[in-house]
């Protein structure tokens, strides 16, 4: 007890120095529970179970460590497609550089002028999927978002939109912190993309609550990188509704500390959720991706599909867990955590978990890690493919099966060339 | 061509001989085949030759064109004109037939100061030999080797080849898994890349590839050694004999 009264005291000297945003009345009683539910448990620490394997202290502590301003020189993600942009530049929306936030099928509007309102239909989610996802594992820095978030969307889906709405982050100040809370809700049949990329600033948490409705399908592809020195933690939390779809990818290059975690919960018989990523990581790069699905349906599907690629004594972490609700029969739950370890230095460290209280289900995990298979490469190099272009082969092999669950053959299409032009970047 | 001198090779993790001085001497033009019961060194030969880790090399020597194969990697050997033809082809996931191919042709001919081939032109290349071989668009387009069926894979070997237009091929039991005309048809896709100026080297446990194959020096390995070197009656001796009379004869 005295540990968690520690950890409580502290919580609260750092959160006495924090102003919570200007704030109607929906969004303040919202940020006011939060805070006590927050208070209650304390910022993360690393004697934390659930941060055993990544440090939570620059992300916790009072001041982002700077972050050098990062130029890639290369055109942004995404830029080809046809989509409704809404940029955001060290977490404060910028409109000269938006679309304008509107669209068939969906409206859009700030969350900064959303919470000024006292009445607004956000109230139905915002910090909702967040407080549900607290149990039955804690996640103190979620609830940070939901009490300190300045900006982010807040989508209304209604229809089936053919545009992806592209959320697009620009760090510009070196020591910048961002909060942001992005709110999405679909509609029974509605349908939407959601692009994420961009460095977003110094430190950056961000939550995504995302409600789908009946039969709706919501698809989310995310690139973070190659600003190497953020920090960043990031909530994507989801709750899917009979015969919906709900697939979320992320590819990750670079970055001294990332964690994201998945809260998916399928709550109508016969959804689908696959969450997938890939991560390319050199030096002192920790990626942590800490997922946790639970079926609380009869008759769904869930995938989890991560991939690492670690080099020079990089670090990779996968906390992933399938809960299978008492009734939750004809379950079909599948995870896959594997790390390729390019040298001796680098590690991977895994948690996989299924946790099922029924009995007619049928869940598989694996977790490996391993070297490149010297068979396949030689193989290459036998064929006249020098070393480093048959181990980047090599590469995009190992993580293929993590990419092919982003469904759009366009948008797969785009990160596999934007993988290869790094890969061979990084070849020189 | 190719002239290997007293090659003595042992693996690398154990102190296991498995070469024990091989003498082999193949011209351009001309097909050689090596025969031998399992564990002769006939494999070990062609990874050897091809640069696989895991063999330390004693003594010896191996020279393509009259350039010391030894000291190469195995991507330096192969954009010299060396090609192995695998006998158990490697599947890569993720990563598509056509794709691998063309960056393998880019790669020798940078390799060389050569000019790369467009991606038009590759496409026509590709398509028209591949249609030889029987192989179509689908099996191009997917992850290299992924799903084949034995005989396929075999085709998709010499699909390689042809592509890859080596001065000297090595083809590893390239008849083993292959049926009656999926040998047949991968026979045909070597013949017609028989040419004055390439040799081959086929190393196989079996007359039938040689009866559509035709050598025209046929090698019998042993222990580590070229133990008899003869004309192509010499794969007719091993069919209807087996080994043991010409084994109990060299030794």
């Amino acid at each position: 007890m005295a540990a968690v009264a520690k950890n409580q005291e502290a919580t609260a000297a750092r959160l006495d120095r924090l102003t919570v945003p200007s704030s109607g009345q929906w969004a303040a009683e919202t940020r006011e529970a939060t805070l006590s539910r927050l208070r209650e448990m304390g910022l993360p620490e690393r004697r934390d179970e659930y941060w055993k394997y990544t440090r939570p202290d620059t992300l916790t502590q009072a001041d982002a460590p700077a972050a050098a301003v990062y130029e890639t020189g290369e055109a942004p993600l995404f830029d080809r497609f046809d989509r409704i942009k809404v940029v955001f530049v060290d977490g404060v929306f910028d409109e000269d550089q938006s679309d304008d936030l509107a669209g068939e099928g969906l409206s859009i509007e700030r969350l900064a002028d959303a919470v000024e309102k006292d009445i607004h239909w956000a109230k139905e989610l915002y910090g909702v999927l967040e407080a549900k996802g607290q149990v039955p594992v804690e996640r103190p820095l979620a609830a940070f978002n939901t009490a300190y978030a300045t900006d982010g969307v807040v989508i209304h889906v209604t229809g089936k939109v053919a545009k992806p709405v592209n959320l697009i982050y620009q760090h510009k100040a070196e020591s910048s912190d961002a909060v942001l809370h992005h709110v999405i809700k679909l509609d029974a049949g509605a349908e939407v993309t959601v692009l994420e990329n961009g460095p977003a600033a110094a430190r950056f948490n961000k939550s995504m609550e995302v409600d789908v409705a009946d039969s709706a399908a919501f698809h989310h592809v995310r690139a973070q990188g190659r600003d190497h020195e953020r920090r960043a933690v990031t909530h994507l939390f989801g709750r899917l509704g009979t015969e919906s779809v709900f697939k979320s990818f992320t590819l990750t290059v670079n970055g001294r500390l990332t964690r994201n975690e998945a809260v998916l919960e399928l709550t109508g018989d016969d959804a689908v959720a696959h969450v997938a990523g890939a991560c390319l990581g050199d030096g002192d790069f920790h990626h942590d991706d800490t997922v946790f699905v639970t079926h609380d349906a009869v008759n769904c599907e869930s995938r989890q599909v991560f991939k690492k690629v670690l080099r020079n004594g990089a670090t990779g972490v996968f906390q992933g867990k399938i809960l299978v609700q008492p009734g939750a029969q004809k379950t079909d739950g599948y995870q896959i955590s594997q790390s390729l370890l390019l040298d001796e230095d680098s590690q991977f460290l895994a948690k996989p978990e299924l946790e099922i209280y029924a009995d007619d289900v049928a869940c598989s995990h694996g977790s490996t890690s391993g070297a490149i298979d010297e068979d396949a490469l030689f193989y290459l190099r036998a064929r006249g493919v020098p070393k480093d272009i048959a181990t980047d082969l090599m590469v995009m092999s190992f993580v293929a099966e993590a990419v092919e669950e982003v469904e759009s053959e366009e948008l797969r299409d785009e990160i596999i060339g934007r993988l290869e032009s790094w890969l061979e970047r990084r070849r020189g | 061509m190719l002239e290997i001198k007293g090659l003595k090779v042992k693996l690398e993790e154990e102190d296991k001989q498995i070469l024990k001085g091989v003498d082999l001497k193949v011209e351009a033009g001309k097909v050689h085949a090596i025969m031998g019961p399992n564990g002769s060194g006939k494999s070990t030969l062609s990874y050897v030759l091809s640069g696989k880790d895991g063999y330390e090399i004693t003594e010896g020597e191996a020279t393509l064109g009259g350039e010391d194969l030894l000291e190469l990697e195995a991507e330096e050997r192969a954009a010299l004109g060396l090609f192995l033809a695998f006998q158990y082809p490697v599947e890569i996931p993720g990563v598509g037939n056509m794709t691998f191919l063309r960056t393998a042709v880019n790669a020798q001919r940078k390799a060389r100061g050569e000019e790369e081939l467009s991606a038009a032109d590759f496409l026509k290349e590709i398509r028209a030999k591949a249609k030889t071989l029987k192989i179509d668009a689908d099996m191009l387009k997917r992850p290299v080797n992924v799903g084949f069926s034995g005989g396929e894979k075999k085709r998709n070997e010499i699909l390689q080849m042809a592509m890859l237009e080596p001065k000297m091929c090595i083809l590893d039991e390239t008849d083993s898994g292959l049926d009656v005309d999926a040998m047949k048809l991968v026979s045909e896709g070597v013949n017609a890349l028989r040419d004055a100026g390439r040799g081959f080297l086929v190393i196989t446990h079996y007359q039938r590839l040689l009866d559509h194959i035709k050598p025209d020096v046929v090698h019998i390995m042993a222990d580590g050694r070229i133990v008899k070197t003869g004309g192509p009656e010499l794969a007719l001796e091993v069919e209807k004999n087996g080994y043991a009379d010409i084994l109990a004869e060299v030794a």
